[in-house]
């Protein structure tokens, strides 16, 4: 039996636009997916996005909607490694692929250096892009682990800041490069 | 939230259950690959289909195979970063991988397919909006209503081919591969398209593209595309142009295409250009007597971003950067 997990929360107050979509949507399907680490297997409408089923039906409001039509990048996680938009991905598409959001990037406690180092240089002011810059870069440092600012500005393309923070999120990937190279030469 | 319409999933395992699927449930039936361009238009409504038929498990269409005698063989499934990172194509076809590379955000390379890329529905200001938008407007003529909304007289849909790829794969010459229910045909890809944005593409709702092949370059082939967006990380094409020539040793140019897009529902190829390229060297005179035929020719309208007075002043600008691009060797 394993411990209470943010998957057993349930969206539970969608209101008329839940009742209804409940009322006319095709019969759930169940799908198995390794999501950050997690074996899952969860039961959702074969026409929600990987986007709504992280949210609603796992509970893993991390993952951010933005403007949900794959324009913004604020919906980034990896799916094999790599990051895609989870508003443009369909869930059931997904069964038997690894999945990593943005709750997953922290292990034991420990925050993944990018977090670090986005606190240490400021690099988010209202935040609702963090986590789809967080899984850009992690996928970028996971493949390169120097990058020059060039490579950090193109692996970052997809991803808006509407703050506008840009300048401190490229510093902060960059110092979590340098600090993810040192400790592995250590 | 923007949520998609009810549908039914069937996933197919090879080329000819994906045919069968799409024979079987006819026009309520949509294929879908990397869903980047399709899942935007369906929660738009701009397509309600009952039966999406899901290809990214037939493994058999994702390939990249090169040939020194038979060129280039592409499966439809091929994903964008793979094409822009493909060291063959970066070799051989240097403009295919530059356009792939160009094609919207990392995020979307990961997902979007060639096949995909080829197969993108045209584009327009008064048809890429929302339901209700569109209902407010009184619809147009590409879906749900009978009226133009970029020229109210027009009896064709002025929506554009806004694909990247689409012009660089017909300045290479290449063709399509479909799968249908009466067997496989080749198109080329000169022939795919057709001057309608409502009916921008020759291959029916049973027929899936499952392949593309370019013939192998000559020697002393270059080939160059370019991109005008507004912004420089993401976009869609406001221009695209692709261009190649063919030098001989004396750096004398023996054959050339010039391919404007994202100015009509198919690439417009520029055709008098050729004619104040060939024999020269390249020079200044020759790429701007060349960029005036491609502003000649190309005639966007008022159905993107940007105004088309700007578009249509790019037109010389990008043309003449693009041929640069190939005088200085790329």
């Amino acid at each position: 039996m394993r411990e209470k997990s943010p998957y057993d929360l349930r969206a539970s107050a969608r209101g008329i636009y839940g009742f209804f979509e409940m009322m006319t949507a095709p019969p759930k399907i169940l799908a198995k997916f390794r999501l950050n680490g997690d074996e899952i297997e969860c039961a959702f409408h074969p026409n929600k996005t990987l986007l709504e089923v992280l949210r609603e039906d796992l509970g893993l409001t991390g993952t951010k909607h933005g403007c949900e039509m794959g324009h913004c990048g604020a919906c980034t996680v990896l799916v094999a490694g790599e990051p895609v938009l989870s508003c443009l991905t369909l869930a059931l598409e997904c069964e038997g692929s690894e999945i990593e959001t943005v709750e997953g990037l922290a292990r034991g406690g420990n925050l993944h250096p990018l977090q670090h180092a986005f606190t240490t240089c400021g690099a988010a002011q209202c935040g609702y892009c963090t986590p789809g810059f967080l899984l850009s870069a992690a996928a970028l440092l996971q493949v390169n682990d120097q990058p020059s600012n060039a490579e950090i500005k193109e692996a970052l393309a997809g991803n808006l800041c509407r703050c506008t923070g840009y300048t401190k999120i490229i510093e902060a990937v960059a110092l979590a490069a340098e600090r993810m190279h040192e400790s592995s030469d250590a | 939230m923007l949520r998609l319409p009810a549908f039914t999933y069937e996933p197919a395992r090879s080329i000819a259950q994906a045919v069968g699927l799409l024979a079987q449930y006819g026009p309520d039936a949509l294929v879908v690959s990397g869903g980047t361009d399709l899942y935007a238009n369906m929660k738009q409504r701009l397509f309600t289909p009952k039966v999406l038929v899901g290809l990214r498990s037939i493994s058999e269409m994702r390939f990249i195979a090169y040939d020194d005698a038979t060129g280039l063989d592409i499966g439809a499934l091929t994903t964008l970063r793979t094409i822009a990172e493909d060291p063959v194509v970066n070799a051989r076809y240097h403009s295919l991988a530059r356009a792939a590379s160009l094609i919207s955000t990392p995020q979307l390379r990961n997902m979007g397919t060639i096949g995909g890329n080829v197969c993108l529905d045209t584009r327009c200001n008064f048809y890429n909006q929302q339901e209700d938008w569109r209902q407010a407007l009184g619809y147009c003529l590409k879906k749900d209503g009978d009226v133009c909304r970029v020229a109210v007289s027009s009896t064709k849909c002025l929506a554009v081919n806004s694909s990247d790829l689409v012009p660089v794969l017909q300045s290479f010459d290449a063709t399509l591969h479909l799968a249908g229910p009466t067997g496989e045909r080749a198109v080329k890809i000169v022939e795919f398209y057709r001057d309608d944005g409502r009916y921008a593409r020759v291959n029916g709702p049973t027929e899936v593209v499952t392949r593309i092949t370019i013939p192998p370059p000559q020697a002393q082939t270059r080939s160059a595309y370019r991109k005008l967006r507004l912004r420089g990380s993401f976009d869609f094409p406001l221009l695209g142009v692709a261009a190649v020539v063919r030098l001989d040793d004396d750096g004398v140019c023996r054959d050339a295409r010039l391919i404007l897009n994202a100015v009509a529902a198919q690439p417009v190829e520029v055709t008098e250009a050729v004619r104040y390229l060939v024999g020269t060297r390249l020079e200044a005179d020759a790429l701007a007597a060349a960029a005036e035929c491609a502003y000649k020719c190309g005639k966007p309208l008022d159905n993107t971003s940007a105004s088309v007075l700007y578009r249509k002043r790019m037109l010389r600008v990008f043309a003449r950067r693009t041929l640069e691009d190939l005088r200085h060797g790329i």
